[in-house]
């Protein structure tokens, strides 16, 4: 038997707001398209950056991308801000109990004196890549144009910031919280010949001014090939050689990985079928951001694996690119 | 061994200062390239001290808990049809006001966190403002999605996105904060972090959010108490941005006045409408705004600026002014609005006889004096079926973009009115703070685009005043505007309500 309350039903004026209508039609709409469309302010400045007085307040001029309509960014995980951070407290809660276990157990005594030094020299220095990335995607978001794209640039950009903590947290918890795995981390990162060509890369990319170039730089190319690099196979070889463990600690920046590439190849592949003038800058920049990107990684990616790890990370990158559309 | 204990203040350095370090290969000065041109100096980024110390994971944690509970709430309130539970369907329109003037501001704020919080060199004034950013965003998403489910059932709330990029009123607070975006990142923070977000958003967010309280609003009360603790940690980074910059150099000082000047003047102009929508709009009253601004900007503030006077900060400018508008400016406003009522975009009203009652108890200096009898007047002619609306278009002040309303605080009968002239071209302003604000940086303020000279340009379609109202402002004239008495939203809801 169903049991049915009965309510008063009052008939809606009308169901969603004017422009979401005028998008998607005289129906109900979802939060994500509520939340998103046309909320970013589009005419009618009333004065001009002091900053760049050649550009509008908002003003889609910032690349050199062009697109009909700049919502057509769709984020297919429709991240606004409440999915977003509902999402992620979900993967924090793992990584919390990770991280809880991690140390309850002292699983740290279980690696060897070397595996923690290889972890410091090649894992924890990637808190200034990410602190990179959370710059890059701040850039992103402030200088972008349309909610779309500048919401997901938002939740990329913190994201990373989240990630840091974590490495940095990492570094901790090897070093008994004095913060001297942080420091020779750093040190590595300031001067240790494998990373410079990477250090220098981030610090192109930070005054690298067109946004979507930089979306290609960070999101798509040196985030795939180093992701693919740690998070894939070296962690594949850690799990081999007595590291299993630390997949504990970075399983969410597996899981974050997953995540956000749904998002930059659904952004790329938009963006790619657009036009023929898109399709051929987005792949000058790739192939410009991936040469140098190889180029940096490389010393990292020989030590810390081995001489073909480098092509393995670049067939991953090139499939994704295929499937997005470019070079073809 | 026991791993050692860290306090969160050596925690939160290990895990979020530490990560940005020296350029070896690029020009850090490119990559940070707008600190200087304020002339704002800073010295040493490592004297920021943290105002709050929220880590990635926590801030995602404590915010789903905020969000699940607060969706909730929105969801029970469409479900149960709660905006039968107003007070009376005048008060939507307040919260009319709120979504078209003030949502996308948090949309502004948005942008502009975000900019400060990519550009600043420091990391720990970067990262502060980046979480200031993410929660502006949750601001504009979660107040769309409390009124989506008033957005059904009333009207006025359909254009919002629209209507705040053009109508004649809403671009006041667009300018404001378009004003604060295109100054550089320090003006940008005194302006919002410190001016607005510390001091006058007390007199923003309180008195709608107590409005709502006051008059069965729900969802909107509910976003209220959510976002409390957001705000709470904004305060604490404007107040940690003024220290800072007063700290970091002598020749900050006369700078930051400067921007406190202008920015104070400028917040009190936007609060105006607050101030009419206090004391004309919510059918049961929190407090007048009278005394909202003693109780806020008088004593809060007052004991603030007392604080702030060791860094040689003063009083902001026009401060004596500011105190005898707290008798008038909501007279003065509601006023022009229930004149120009066919042109806003929400609906207007002559205030019922206990409210003018109340209205005199709380303004006995004034009220029965300077504004009663235009209530008296309007409520003799509506009664004769001359409801009256003006047929002409107000002029604008350049700077703050109200029409000129306001009067001689020493004269109420006397329209403040001041002009300058500049590369030729005059232009006019409401006030002596308008007019200084312009002098300043007159060429930022001839930019400025006034609804009234756009539309006499030709810029706005036409030819008629109704041509605009309905096809380049998307208003339903008449349905979404004009008088409460007998629109559509007050007919509803008697059908709704089972009342004749």
């Amino acid at each position: 038997m169903s049991i049915e309350i009965k309510t008063a039903t009052l008939e809606p004026v009308r169901n969603t707001f004017a422009h979401i209508e005028r998008r998607f039609g005289d129906k109900p709409a979802t939060r994500y398209q509520e939340a998103t469309y046309d909320v970013q302010s589009e005419k009618y400045f009333h004065y001009r950056p002091l900053w760049q007085p050649e550009m509008e307040l908002n003003d889609p001029r910032r690349t050199a991308l062009v697109m009909e309509d700049w919502y057509a960014f769709k984020d297919p995980r429709q991240f606004y801000y409440g999915a977003y951070v509902q999402q992620r407290a979900k993967m924090q809660e793992v990584a919390e109990s990770n991280y809880a276990f991690f140390e309850k157990r002292d699983l740290k005594r279980l690696l060897s004196d070397d595996l923690q030094k290889q972890v410091i020299r090649y894992l924890i220095p990637l808190r200034h890549f990410e602190h990179t990335a959370n710059l890059n995607n701040m850039y992103s978001s402030s200088q972008g144009y349309g909610t779309a794209i500048t919401q997901a640039f938002l939740y990329d950009g913190m994201d990373r910031l989240g990630i840091a903590q974590y490495l940095s947290r990492i570094g901790l918890i090897l070093d008994g919280n004095t913060g001297d795995a942080l420091g020779e981390a750093k040190a590595y990162w300031m001067s240790e010949e494998i990373w410079q060509g990477v250090r220098a890369l981030c610090e192109e990319t930070t005054v690298t001014k067109d946004w979507f170039e930089l979306f290609i730089a960070q999101d798509v190319v040196m985030d795939a090939l180093m992701y693919d690099l740690v998070y894939n196979q070296y962690d594949a070889w850690l799990a081999d050689n007595g590291g299993q463990d630390i997949g504990m600690l970075t399983e969410f920046m597996q899981l974050w990985n997953k995540d956000n590439t749904r998002w930059a190849d659904a952004v790329l592949k938009t963006a790619a079928a657009e036009s023929a003038d898109n399709k051929a800058l987005l792949e000058g920049w790739v192939t410009s951001w991936k040469a140098k990107a190889v180029a940096a990684l490389k010393p990292l990616a020989e030590e810390m694996l081995d001489a073909e790890a480098m092509d393995k990370a670049v067939a991953a990158l090139d499939k994704r690119l295929t499937k997005a559309g470019l070079f073809k | 061994m026991a791993a050692k204990k860290l306090n969160i203040k050596d925690k939160y350095r290990l895990l979020t200062r530490d990560l940005d370090w020296e350029y070896s290969y690029a020009d850090r000065k490119e990559a940070f390239p707008y600190e200087d041109f304020e002339g704002i100096k800073i010295t040493d980024w490592s004297k920021w001290e943290d105002p709050f110390r929220l880590t990635m994971d926590a801030y995602w944690k404590y915010q789903a808990e905020k969000e699940k509970k607060l969706y909730a709430i929105f969801d029970a309130f469409a479900q149960n049809n709660a905006h039968l539970n107003v007070s009376d369907p005048r008060y939507i329109n307040a919260i009319k006001i709120f979504l078209t003037g003030v949502s996308p501001l948090e949309y502004q704020a948005y942008q502009g966190f975000a900019h400060t919080g990519r550009q600043f060199g420091g990391v720990g004034a970067r990262v502060a403002c980046q979480m200031q950013s993410l929660d502006e965003l949750r601001h504009v998403q979660t107040q769309i999605h409390a009124m989506s489910h008033f957005n059904k059932f009333f009207d006025g709330f359909q254009e919002y996105s629209h209507m705040h990029d053009r109508v004649w009123y809403l671009s006041v607070p667009k300018s404001f904060f378009n004003d604060a975006r295109t100054a550089g990142p320090f003006e940008f923070m005194i302006a919002i972090g410190f001016s607005f977000e510390y001091v006058l958003t007390n007199l923003l967010f309180v008195p709608f959010m107590s409005g709502a309280a006051h008059n069965g609003d729900m969802a909107t009360v509910t976003f209220g108490f959510s976002a409390q603790s957001d705000e709470a940690r904004h305060m604490t980074l404007g107040l940690e941005v003024i220290k800072f910059l007063l700290e970091q150099h002598e020749d900050n000082v006369e700078i930051v006045q400067k921007w406190i000047d202008k920015w104070f003047w400028r917040g009190s102009r936007l609060l105006t409408i607050v101030a009419m929508m206090m004391d004309y709009m919510l059918p049961n009253k929190v407090m007048s705004w009278k005394e909202a601004w003693e109780v806020y900007f008088e004593e809060a503030g007052g004991a603030l600026f007392k604080d702030l006077a060791r860094y040689g900060i003063r009083m902001p400018k026009y401060s004596d002014i500011i105190e005898k508008e707290k008798e008038h400016i909501s007279h003065q406003a509601w006023w022009t609005f229930y004149t120009h009522g066919h042109a806003a975009g929400f609906h207007t009203w002559i205030p019922t006889d206990e409210e003018l009652d109340w209205l005199s108890e709380k303004y006995p200096e004034t009220f029965d004096k300077y504004y009663r009898p235009r209530w008296e007047l309007a409520k003799e002619m509506e009664a004769k079926g001359e409801r009256f609306y003006t047929k002409g278009l107000p002029q604008l002040c350049t700077t703050c973009q109200i029409p000129m309303l306001f009067t001689e605080m020493d004269d109420p009968t006397q329209t403040s009115y001041r002009d300058t002239v500049y590369n030729g071209d005059r232009y006019h302003f409401c006030s002596d703070g308008c007019k200084d604000i312009f002098e300043d940086e007159p060429e930022k303020f001839v930019q400025s685009w006034l609804p009234v000279h756009q539309i006499f340009q030709g810029n706005c379609g036409g030819p008629d005043v109704g041509d605009i109202l309905s096809d380049f402002y998307h208003m339903n004239v008449g349905v979404d505007n004009m008088d409460m008495k007998g629109s559509p939203d007050e007919l509803r809801w008697k059908q709704w309500k089972g009342v004749a």
